[in-house]
């Protein structure tokens, strides 16, 4: 069964805040996802690569220009922004 | 207006015929929305000013538009799927305001050809769910029964197309979320072969499984959709170019396809009634004297199921990073008074981000965080590697796979809502097919009562057209 700490390290790093009710449904529920996978522990995976994309393709690439229809997307990004002084996104201090 | 019976074609000609106007049409399908969807719940937005100007526009340019392949023809989005100035809140309440920027590059091609785009159907949080009931709004209900499941995530777009309420319904699917809503709704879903349809502002889960395909009342319409919606997309760098489809085995006649029946998706595994509808389909196809052989692909369902919850919610972990109250959507400075910029990030997220989508979030958090990334996430990728090869090996024998979309008929709501991990195996007889980047289509193939049954088919990369073929056929006989 995972921890309550180890719970709370994961939220952590997840930035996400539980509340002491979320802590423990999380820790039974994530124990019993935990163990289901726990089935692929004994499958031979000696001299197998990771299959880590679908499609042959590599190294993709776009000149790296601006394009003009994608302006007008811009102003309505910025409309988005929960604050905002003139075109800047605002947050709260970082230092 | 009777409009159960309409396809893109049969609707199509009646207004080419002029026998009925665009706005005619757009009329009718929202005064059936506006009679029925209160009790089903398949939309989370109603797009009306949009439809009735492009009725409008549609109808005043008959002569010149009329040849555009959708022209008038009414259609919804999951609301995972970005359409420009609407809202889209991917059923979460974290993007409850959130207003689309942009149009994704499906809806842009659809809009090309005519279509007519009646609203946002609703869906599982972030597309996380198998039953429609992860919604942060309200769970949308299966229109042949009202108290079962539409199925899930794209609930409200196999509901919307079988209610009647479009022709046809953009979804997304990355373990099953266009085939099992078609299934349990008695429509047609396609999961295109990764690759072949632009993911450009359909709203990320797992990046490398995520595919948007139509959900429509017969296969030609899919194949229809399909073909316009798919292609490469300079704004999307993991689609592939046409060519790989026009390949010459995915050229067979009916009669010299070969299917497979994977052995770990029969055996036991099955409601009785399910079995015999599949037997049905079966017995169909070897009275054309298709070959038919059985196959094993070992690790493919309950194997693949563990591959996908650890891979998922990996990815999930970092296309999620994104919703933390800074850019855009619901955020919490306006609600507290907060210290530290990263109160902003705990506090959004702990507020609105649903239960299922906190579930996953923290489950591939885990598996990539340190002294467990190799024990689960790269283990997972070489099991992956494992499935590919088992698929493989049996697509050497045969051309298609057929299997049951679904062990059971559409369950009632709340029956799997207590334990996330019953809910999960809903996805076992589809998940492989999103891992080793498979196509597949979940058709009808009958009723028990009143409750829909959907056969799957799965195809190697790009033989979309293979399955169109062998889904026109076993549809048209069980007409």
């Amino acid at each position: 069964m995972i921890s309550k700490k180890e719970v709370l390290h994961i939220a952590n790093l997840a930035r996400i805040k539980l509340s002491q009710k979320e802590v423990r449904e999380f820790q039974r529920e994530l124990s019993s996802i935990l163990d289901y996978v726990k089935k692929l522990k004994k499958i031979d995976i000696s001299k197998k690569e990771p299959f880590f994309y679908p499609l042959i393709l590599k190294n993709i690439t776009r000149e790296d220009k601006i394009k003009e229809t994608l302006l007008k997307t811009r102003k309505k990004i910025i409309s988005l922004f929960p604050k905002r002084e003139r075109n800047y996104l605002k947050v709260k201090a970082i230092l | 207006m009777k409009l159960e019976n309409f396809t893109i074609s049969s609707l199509k000609e009646k207004i080419k015929k002029k026998e009925i106007s665009v706005k005619e049409v757009v009329k009718n399908y929202f005064d059936q929305i506006e009679k029925e969807d209160e009790k089903i719940g398949a939309f989370l937005t109603l797009t009306k000013e949009l439809a009735f100007s492009t009725a409008e526009r549609l109808d005043r340019n008959f002569e010149k538009l009329k040849n555009l392949p959708l022209f008038g023809i009414p259609f919804s989005i999951k609301d995972n799927i970005l359409l420009e100035n609407e809202k889209c809140t991917a059923g979460s309440k974290i993007l409850e305001n959130f207003i689309a920027p942009y149009d994704a590059t499906v809806v842009k091609r659809l809009k090309e050809k005519g279509g007519v785009i009646l609203g946002k159907t609703n869906l599982d949080e972030f597309a996380m769910g198998s039953s429609g009931e992860n919604s942060a709004f309200f769970p949308t209900k299966n229109p042949h029964d009202l108290k079962r499941v539409a199925g899930g995530s794209s609930s409200g777009s196999a509901a919307s197309v079988a209610a009647n309420f479009c022709v046809f319904s953009l979804g997304s699917d990355t373990a099953g979320s266009i085939r099992l809503p078609a299934s349990f709704c008695g429509v047609v879903g396609l999961k295109p072969t990764y690759g072949t349809v632009s993911r450009y502002g359909l709203i990320a889960m797992a990046s490398s499984l995520d595919q948007i395909g139509p959900l429509t009342k017969t296969v030609k319409d899919a194949k229809l959709v399909f073909e316009i919606i798919s292609g490469r997309d300079p704004l999307d760098s993991t689609t592939i170019k046409e060519y790989y489809y026009k390949k010459k085995e995915f050229k067979k006649p009916l009669k010299k396809i070969k299917i497979g029946l994977p052995k770990e998706y029969f055996k036991g595994k099955l409601n009785k009634t399910i079995e015999k509808l599949i037997e049905k389909e079966i017995k169909i196809l070897e009275k054309e004297k298709i070959k038919i052989t059985e196959v094993s692909i070992p690790h493919s369902t309950d194997e693949a199921l563990a591959v996908y919850h650890i891979v998922m919610s990996s990815e999930v972990s970092a296309n999620l990073a994104r919703y933390d109250g800074i850019k855009y959507g619901k955020s919490i400075i306006f609600e507290k008074e907060l210290e530290k910029l990263t109160e902003v990030y705990f506090e959004t997220r702990g507020k609105y981000l649903g239960k299922e989508v906190k579930r996953r979030v923290m489950l591939g958090t885990f598996a990539l965080s340190s002294g467990y990334y190799e024990a689960y996430y790269l283990r997972a990728k070489k099991v992956q590697r494992i499935i590919k090869e088992e698929f493989e090996k049996a697509f050497k024998k045969v051309d298609l796979l057929l299997t049951p979309t679904f062990p059971d008929l559409p369950f009632k709501l709340g029956e799997k809502t207590r334990d996330p991990l019953s809910m999960y195996l809903s996805d076992i007889f589809m998940v492989g097919v999103n891992l080793a980047g498979l196509c597949a289509l979940s058709l009808p193939c009958g009723k028990v009562g009143n409750l829909p049954v959907g056969i799957q088919l799965i195809g190697n990369p790009f033989s979309e057209n293979l399955i169109f073929k062998v889904g026109e056929f076993l549809e048209k006989n069980n007409e």
